[in-house]
């Protein structure tokens, strides 16, 4: 399975997902600069985190139209795998692929710290190795992950299973004292709605090595290639 | 005729420009006036500082690379490239443009030295936080290195940050930058082979920081002025695309050199390439890119607008390099070549507005300062305890101490910065150095900033050798060999000769400590005319020192792991308290003589915990540093906040018969919160005691078994006496909440 990790101009967390898949899940990889306009056969795409177009305008809200994020909503409404990590996740947001907006953290300060989530879901393509309720310790960096959207939107996501991870603390407990950046309903992480385009906030690549503080974030890329290995 | 108030206002004496007609034998053109005002201000020229800067030691343990614009080491084959560089005058100007452009500055030396950026540090010292104007001045400076340093994606891993009424109306910021490049790859900031192409690459110029090095750089501050339009404005979207770009040309292998347009912009990057190959530079103006309409030569020649860089490309292969910055959407001009004659020549619309031999502007003129050692320091270093009121109640001592903002927690700042982007971050910021892997071998570099102001004020010569002993020792409990320096030497006016006996005194110490410890400074940056109305700060020499980790597996973290092991005192206690954070912040009194400082006993203590830590024997390893013996063990309790471990200490160190010999005190408040230097606390299993205690033996280095890990509090006993006993949490609480609470007050 080959695995592509977008790059727009002020990405910055490219290298780190490039280096996480090769050196640690030991799969193909490859970089797809923004300006390509096909994804060239891929079975994963990683829309990584940094600060494409510096974030200068709302986040996101550039980089989705790159020409490449056509053939990403493409591939995603064909049920290929595709995972938005901060900056990633942000720009799924702009391009529509999942649902919701972006607000600046409660404190409005940038926020760089290891935190806990909660796996609410473990039975998605990016999940399915994590245990039932699994309290993963991964670290955030961002100054806009306060997630938000409508009380029927929250409420489409809650019946739909689509809420991944919550903000908790160590023993899993979800309350708004362990919310780090004031998200709605501690939302740390989403799907859409057919469960193939995951959203997060949360870094899982600067987790996936046990020397970095915390190796928990492997599991989400050790679920991928598990659950492409079955299809 | 050029008026002396029009050189003057350019920062430029009258002896200076007498030598300015004898160089060109004629009158300058107001280009060339520009030109030279920018190059022989000290911030470019160091015409002041330079004739001391030589004595600082080039060699050490490893290979050193000493560039035009950074240093480095080589280890097995890689180059480990980094600086450190004051951004002091526009950060308190302007707090978050002047700390976000000091960070862009100096992350532009490192990768066109050809190194990819893999860490920053900061180094910042501020007016106490009462001021509100000090309190502004923080939230901006901090802002303005998250929202640089995080676009760009390197991550800022550690610094320190310091408060002291010296910095009231004179902050500092001392911006450091470590960056990774195979030798091989490695560029250098020169101009070199006649006929071929000077390329402009980066932003386009604007009429931002016209006069930032010479006018605001190179000057005190005084009452009632408006600098603001000389600090430049800083866009880090524009440098990640410039370093991305920039790595990719020189992975070409047509660039011949390659500069940063920092400060003095055009004129010092086209002049110093020029001078640094031994050639000559044609330079035609309008084909500079603007972003200012109606700009005079003189402007663009000043102009300090950021994220722009001069390049010196092989003839014919122009497009290559223009495709690659286009491709990040970067302009990429030819807008000279390099000639023989050894001169700058700048035409503008064709005609030549200036034109002057380029060692003439590089090699500025050297001053011999008259120095003079302050007579009120005699004075300052009496110390008489007698008059000094032993503390009732210790407990009260160190919850205060911990609460002091320079000594408590600043997770507030670094949580902002993005500390763990590119995933090398092994020791995260909150431990006595950072340290971060090299992937693709076993090894990690460990880094630290370090200097007590307070120290060098008491005392330079010393003051500054302990800066260098301290960022060692830190480097050293996370497991690393120290390696190399970076210094940034913040001072007060040069011109007068107290602030010049400081300066000179310090780089004496600074030499003196990295003689014997063997290691050499390769880079560094020095900082003049720190002053305000109210004075000049404290002689600063931050130190930067990166040190080797052979084996990553065995880095460190300073706080303890478990109870129930063994906590082992490296070194001597002498019971100093002259300059102690203790004296400032519970006597209020800056007094006395700053610790002693013995270099070999130093050498002998670091080599020993290195060892220990090393052969895996221990747990944690803490420097004991500001707030002295009980400071440190509160540390080593609560900084892992996940894991808070209790200790009792019933065998406090007490000073030897050789420190009770030169009438160190006994006291409890300076047994506890004395400051001697060369002391390392270990924790580690209980079978392993033997082992460092042989170790220590055998490097004649004082060990001192005084206490173990476990229970809910802190607990220092003193025979029978308890002087110390304070709850986990309360300490952790003080600790962790002083400075935000501080800042938003």
């Amino acid at each position: 399975m080959k695995f592509g990790v977008v790059v727009f101009p002020g990405s910055n967390c490219d290298m780190d997902c490039f280096h996480v898949v090769k050196n640690v899940l030991r799969q193909p990889v490859k970089y797809i600069w923004h300006k390509e306009t096909t994804l060239d056969g891929v079975d994963c795409v990683i829309i990584p985190g940094g600060f494409s177009y510096g974030d200068y305008l709302r986040c996101g809200a550039i980089a989705r139209f790159s020409p490449l994020m056509n053939a990403v909503v493409d591939f995603a409404k064909a049920g290929g795998l595709v995972i938005g990590i901060c900056n990633g996740f942000q720009i799924l947001l702009e391009s529509g692929l999942l649902p919701g907006a972006m607000l600046r953290n409660t404190n409005l300060h940038f926020i760089c710290k290891y935190v806990y989530v909660k796996t609410e879901n473990s039975k998605t393509a990016f999940t399915n190795l994590c245990k039932k309720n699994q309290v993963l310790k991964i670290p955030i960096a961002h100054n806009e992950g306060n997630y938000f959207i409508d009380q029927e939107g929250l409420r489409m996501l809650e019946r739909n299973r689509q809420i991944v991870f919550r903000y908790c603390n160590q023993t899993g407990l979800v309350d708004k004292k362990f919310n780090p950046n004031g998200a709605l309903a501690n939302i740390a992480g989403i799907t859409n709605r057919g469960g193939n385009v995951l959203g997060m906030m949360p870094h899982p690549e600067r987790s996936s090595e046990g020397q970095l503080g915390s190796a928990d974030g492997f599991l989400l890329f050790h679920s991928i290639k598990k659950w492409l290995e079955n299809k | 005729m050029v008026k002396p108030n029009v050189y003057r206002s350019l920062g430029l004496n009258d002896e200076e420009y007498t030598k300015i007609l004898g160089i060109l034998g004629r009158e300058p053109t107001p280009t060339e006036l520009a030109m030279f005002s920018v190059e022989w201000s000290e911030h470019c020229g160091y015409p002041r500082s330079r004739n001391w800067l030589k004595l600082l030691p080039k060699k050490g343990k490893y290979e050193t690379l000493i560039g035009e614009d950074s240093g480095g080491i080589i280890v097995d084959g890689l180059a480990i490239v980094f600086k450190m560089e004051s951004h002091n005058h526009p950060s308190q100007v302007e707090p978050k443009q002047g700390a976000a452009t000091g960070v862009g500055g100096i992350i532009r030396d490192i990768f066109t030295a050809g190194a990819r950026p893999i860490a920053s540090l900061d180094s910042l010292r501020f007016g106490p936080l009462s001021e509100p104007y000090n309190r502004y001045l923080l939230r901006g400076v901090v802002d303005g290195i998250q929202f640089y340093g995080n676009c760009l994606g390197v991550p800022t891993v550690g610094g320190e940050i310091y408060f002291d009424e010296s910095y009231n109306g004179n902050c500092l910021v001392n911006a450091m930058s470590i960056g990774v490049a195979k030798k091989e790859n490695l560029a250098r900031a020169r101009a070199k082979g006649v006929g071929n192409s000077i390329m402009y690459v980066g932003s386009s110029t604007g009429k931002d920081g016209i006069g930032g090095c010479s006018v605001l750089a190179s000057h005190e501050f005084k009452e009632g002025e408006e600098k603001r339009p000389t600090v430049q404005i800083g866009d880090p979207f524009t440098e990640k695309c410039l370093i991305e770009a920039t790595l990719e040309a020189l992975a070409t292998g047509h660039v011949v050199g390659i500069k940063d347009m920092g400060a003095a912009g055009l004129t010092c990057s086209s002049s110093e390439m020029a001078s640094a190959g031994n050639v000559g530079i044609d330079l035609e103006l309008e084909r500079v890119p603007r972003r200012e309409a109606n700009m005079e030569a003189w402007e663009v020649m000043m102009s300090e607008s950021q994220e722009r860089m001069l390049v010196c490309v092989k003839k014919g292969k122009e497009k290559e390099i223009e495709r690659i910055f286009q491709k990040w959407d970067l302009n990429a001009v030819v807008i000279g070549k390099v000639t023989k004659d050894g001169l700058v020549r700048v035409k503008d619309k064709g005609k030549v507005v200036a034109q002057i031999k380029a060692r003439a502007l590089t090699e500025a003129p050297i001053y011999d300062m008259p120095y003079q050692k302050p007579d009120y320091l005699d004075e300052i270093n009496k110390l008489d305890l007698n008059k000094i009121p032993e503390p009732k109640d210790c407990n009260d001592v160190l919850l205060k101490l911990l609460a002091a903002p320079s000594l408590a927690n600043k997770a507030w700042v670094y949580q902002q910065y993005d500390h763990m982007v590119q995933t090398n971050t092994v020791v995260l910021p909150g431990s006595d150095a950072a340290v971060l892997r090299l992937k693709g071998t076993k090894k990690a570099v460990a880094a630290t900033t370090d200097c007590n102001s307070r120290y060098c004020f008491l005392n330079p010569y010393r003051g500054a050798q302990i800066a260098v002993a301290e960022a060692a020792r830190n480097l050293v409990c996370s497991g690393a060999q120290p390696a190399a320096v970076t210094d940034c030497l913040n001072f007060g006016n040069p011109e007068k000769p107290d602030r010049f006996w400081q300066f000179k005194n310090c780089v004496e110490g600074i030499t003196a400590a990295c003689k014997f410890f063997n290691i050499p400074v390769v880079s560094g940056n020095v900082s003049f005319y720190n002053e305000s109305p109210k004075g000049s700060i404290n002689p600063t020499p931050t130190i930067g020192m990166i040190g080797i980790v052979e084996d990553v597996s065995k880095v460190i973290t300073q706080y303890f792991k478990q109870k129930g092991e063994i906590i082992i005192l490296l070194g001597i206690s002498r019971g100093e308290l002259g300059g102690s954070e203790y004296l400032r912040q519970i006597q209020h009194q800056v007094k006395g003589d700053c610790p002693d400082l013995d270099l070999r006993l130093e050498q002998a203590v670091q080599q020993a915990a290195l060892k220990a830590i090393t052969k895996g024997l221990v747990s944690s390893s803490h420097d004991c540093s500001e707030g002295g013996l009980a400071v440190a063990l509160a540390e080593c309790c609560i900084s892992n906040k996940e894991n808070l471990i209790g200790a009792l200490i019933d065998d406090l160190p007490r000073p030897s018969v050789e420190a009770k010999a030169l009438n160190y005190s006994t006291r409890k408040d300076a047994l506890l919160f004395g400051e001697s230097q060369s002391r390392i606390i270990l924790s580690c299993p209980k079978k392993h005691v033997f082992v460092i205690k042989d170790i220590a033996a055998k490097l004649k280095v004082p060990f001192q078994a005084i206490g173990k890990t476990g229970g809910q509090s802190l607990k220092i006993l003193d025979g029978k006496k308890t002087l110390i006993n304070l709850p986990l949490e309360k300490m952790a609480q003080k600790w962790t909440n002083s400075l935000q609470s501080l800042i938003t007050a």
